[in-house]
């Protein structure tokens, strides 16, 4: 166990190499960020000369992509043009989306695997079909339109909540929006359960174990749900990283600010160094939380073992 | 029943989710703040993350700015509603010869942390803006100082002075300014917000002052979260007359303004400074008389590139004038801006006044809608160059895209020729910008100018003198040179007017830059407010806003 842990984590160095490598140079093929700066007249051509050595614009890719490489090994992410340093935008900003993606990922979990295990075991009766259809529904909806629904009939029209969140993004406010986020993946992880559910359930072991006369809660808990749960799993774990980092659009329409406007506001202003850092600690959330998924395999699954 | 026990789990999660939301809604009521009409109410108000660090000189938009009019007061102070320069700070500024200056500042002004405000502080501030090492972005506003060349060298070469040598402290309450050149309008440049003084606290450190400024104005920092937002309180040992009428406003950073809007709409934010275009269908219906729509210090034009020369041959401003009378402004500004801009017919802008040097009119019958005549202009002049060509635009902001092809329909149609004319978007503002100024492109391009001051020599000067600073398309005429030349060293106003209006002639004549509409300035806000104005820069007057 140990070692699969050790040798996964050596793997993860030329995935991050690679990935911040790949990001570094699409930023970069944007052209030369300092033009941006000075609204629509032209920099006076000291001071820009003076801004590109100060971001190390005036050297080669290779040379800033070194020089980056070794400073993020130190701590140190860059400075932003607004003169913030990038682990002070993140320090902000991952706590807020940390905060959202739970609050999805809860979502996920509670509603989805909920709604699923009913309709896994009333398959072709009218819960499944209107869940089935309900499923549908919000699949084909994109995110921004249930989104700004949401937002005007709640916020607006009904006044139940705040249409934006403030800048503390508290549990409590991020609920609607993680609602919106989770709403898709809600969706998958409702059909994956039932169809894992309605499988495992004529498998030996559940009848063996309704044999015994175990009772029936006990069955579809210790039984039925923990065997079928390793594809709920692994989609859950995956989604971890793809919450954080697509929640843009979300984090756009309820003025969350979290990674997503970050993001945004550094790929308008062409600020590399946000881009860049914000991406690097995405790709890791991204791998450890396949990692995490790997060894959760072996709880659910006594026959998996990592020698 | 198993089913039925997990549906009730379901239906309670959804429960506790609908409760907890609507408690968080009851714990938000904040900002609302109390106050009837006493000026001690305090309003919330959209803003967005300012792109630079916010230093006087160095913010050169309109979200900085906003804060540092808040904030700080100069020697000057722009009228919100004529815009017209008036003292401020300022005793008197005397000259003789339009080149040396003398400065006097009032008695018993503060910074909010209760250092007096003294010549020194403004002589630091101005040498702290205009040396290289500073990276300050407006560091030019200094560069008709004497002495600028040493501490700002142009070639980027290494900087000999530290500070201008043509700035001198008499005393407490006097400083003397000389200039490179005679400029008799540059007293009236100094109420732009990179002439303002600052305080010791801030050369001492700087850091700290950045997160959270000491001003001399009506307002000041309460607390300031970067990237979310700013509180600011009403200073009540503000010295001015300008003093605030309101409690305090919080600025609150918005990604998206349609969220603002919805947010103003919900009753959760007072005042939106910038109506998305997609709503101003509806802003009337929403707001009524709660949305203004004034005339800003904006005027988009269509810049050309006379460094190429298939644009810059004899016979080649008939094809400009022709071009421009094919553009049908009044159409295009109903129907895409909804009447959110205004038809130009000269080079300036509407917020300058007849006094100013707007001249209503002046681009005469070459800025009126023909299309026979544009047809025929065209053709005498030699046609398009190869033909057809495109505009170039930034597509990520602004919604560029929308009037670019509408002003090339426009002319397509005129021309009988639907080839003539296309769109060229470019991914970013940054690379955009670049492009301009690297002179690569080969046809005409957007090009916006945002006044820095209400003076008529702010929208001919930079733009159209040889070599200005941004004069991208670096179009060059000697007689609009001289002209320009000649108005800066005449001390009568009116005179100076004139002879700036008789340069824009010339750019008339020449078809130098296609005036396409005057920007407005929109805003909407809640019931709670009363006498909200934008002035000509399009940014609130928010210390004359009345909270009930």
């Amino acid at each position: 166990m140990g070692r699969y842990v050790i040798r996964r984590l050596l793997q993860m160095i030329p995935v991050f190499i690679g990935a911040t490598l790949l990001i570094f140079l699409m930023v970069n093929v944007m052209g030369d960020p300092i033009a941006g700066l000075c609204g629509d007249r032209q920099c006076d051509p000291a001071t820009a000369a003076q801004l590109r050595r100060e971001f190390g614009l005036d050297k080669s890719v290779a040379q800033q992509y070194a020089t980056y490489m070794g400073n993020v090994f130190t701590g140190d992410f860059g400075t932003a043009f607004n003169g913030q340093e990038v682990t002070e935008l993140m320090a902000t900003a991952f706590p807020v989306t940390i905060r959202l993606t739970i609050v999805a990922i809860l979502f996920e979990i509670v509603i989805g695997i909920t709604l699923g295990v009913v309709t896994g075991l009333r398959r072709g009766r009218p819960v499944d079909s209107g869940v089935l259809l309900v499923t549908l529904v919000v699949i084909s909806v994109p995110t921004f339109v249930t989104g700004l629904l949401l937002q005007l009939l709640l916020g607006v029209e009904w006044g139940w909540i705040k249409p934006s969140v403030s800048s503390d993004a508290t549990f409590s406010e991020l609920i609607v929006p993680g609602l919106v986020l989770a709403s898709v993946s809600l969706a998958y992880v409702t059909r994956l359960t039932r169809t894992s559910i309605a499988e495992n359930r004529r498998a030996d072991y559940v009848r063996t174990a309704v044999a015994k006369g175990l009772p029936r809660r006990r069955v579809i808990t210790r039984h039925l749900l923990r065997n079928s749960l390793i594809p709920v799993v692994t989609f859950i774990g995956t989604d971890i990283g793809a919450l954080m980092g697509g929640a843009i659009v979300t984090e756009r329409i309820f003025n969350i600010h979290g990674v997503g406007f970050q993001l945004y506001q550094g790929i308008l202003r062409q600020n590399t160094q946000t881009v860049v850092g914000f991406v690097t600690v995405l790709v890791l959330v991204f791998l450890v939380a396949n990692l995490l998924v790997d060894l959760l395999y072996a709880v659910l699954d006594p026959r998996i073992r990592y020698a | 029943m198993r089913g039925a026990t997990h549906a009730r789990w379901a239906a309670c999660a959804v429960a506790v989710v609908l409760a907890a939301t609507a408690c968080g809604d009851n714990g938000g009521g904040d900002e609302g703040g109390g106050g009837s009409g006493d000026g001690s109410g305090t309003l919330s108000a959209s803003w967005t993350d300012p792109q630079n660090p916010l230093e006087p000189a160095n913010t050169n938009e309109v979200q900085g700015g906003k804060v540092l009019d808040m904030i700080f007061r100069g020697l000057k102070r722009y009228n919100p509603k004529t815009g017209a320069a008036e003292d401020m700070l300022a005793e008197k500024i005397d000259t003789s010869d339009s080149q040396n200056f003398t400065i006097t500042i009032k008695d018993g002004w503060k910074f909010s942390n209760g250092e007096a405000v003294t010549a020194q502080s403004f002589v630091d501030a101005w040498n702290y803006g205009a040396s290289l090492k500073n990276n300050q972005k407006n560091a030019y506003f200094f560069g008709y100082i004497e002495g600028y060349d040493k501490t700002h060298p142009e070639d980027g070469g290494k900087q000999t002075a530290d500070t201008l040598s043509g700035l001198k402290v008499v005393d407490d309450k006097t400083f003397t300014v000389k200039l490179n050149q005679k400029f008799s309008t540059f007293p009236d440049t100094l109420g732009y917000s990179a002439f303002v003084p600052l305080p010791k606290a801030f050369f001492d450190d700087r850091a700290g002052w950045l997160k959270k400024p000491v001003g001399n104005g009506p307002y000041s920092v309460e607390s300031y979260t970067k990237g979310s937002q700013m509180a600011l309180k009403k200073w009540d040992g503000y010295t001015g007359d300008d003093k605030a009428q309101n409690g305090g406003v919080t600025l609150k950073v918005y990604t998206d303004n349609n969220t603002a809007y919805t947010d103003l709409m919900a009753g959760n934010l007072d005042l939106v400074d910038d109506v998305p275009a997609s709503q101003l269908r509806n802003v009337q219906s929403d707001l009524g008389d709660r949305y203004i729509n004034t005339p800003a210090g904006i005027i988009q034009t269509l810049g050309f590139p006379f460094y190429d020369k298939a644009w810059d041959r004899d016979g080649m401003e008939k094809v400009r004038q022709g071009l421009s009378r094919a553009i049908n402004r009044e159409q295009i500004t109903d129907t895409i801006f909804q009447k959110t801009r205004t038809p130009a017919t000269d080079w300036t802008s509407p917020v300058l006044g007849a006094e100013g040097g707007f001249k209503e009119g002046l681009c005469g019958d070459a800025c009126e809608y023909n299309a026979a005549e544009a047809k025929k202009l065209i053709s005498e002049g030699g046609g398009i160059p190869g033909g057809k060509f495109t505009i170039s635009y930034n597509a990520d902001t602004g919604s560029h895209k929308e009037w670019v092809d509408a002003v090339c329909n426009s002319i397509n149609n005129a021309l009988g020729d639907d080839k003539a004319c296309a769109g060229n978007p470019v991914g970013t503002f940054a690379d955009f910008r670049n492009q301009v100024s690297q002179q690569k492109l080969s046809g005409p391009f957007r090009a916006g100018w945002q006044m820095d001051y209400p003076l008529i020599q702010n929208f001919l000067q930079p733009l159209y003198y040889t070599n200005a600073s941004s004069n991208d398309g670096k179009w060059s005429n000697a007689d609009f040179d001289k002209l320009v030349d000649q108005a800066n060293q005449e001390t009568d106003t009116g005179k100076a007017v004139e002879l700036f209006q008789q340069a824009e002639e010339v750019v008339r004549d020449n078809m130098a830059a296609i005036p396409l509409w005057y920007q407005n300035g929109s805003a909407g806000y809640s019931e709670r407010l009363s006498n909200v104005a934008l002035n000509p820069f399009s940014v609130p007057v928010y210390d004359e806003i009345k909270v009930s």
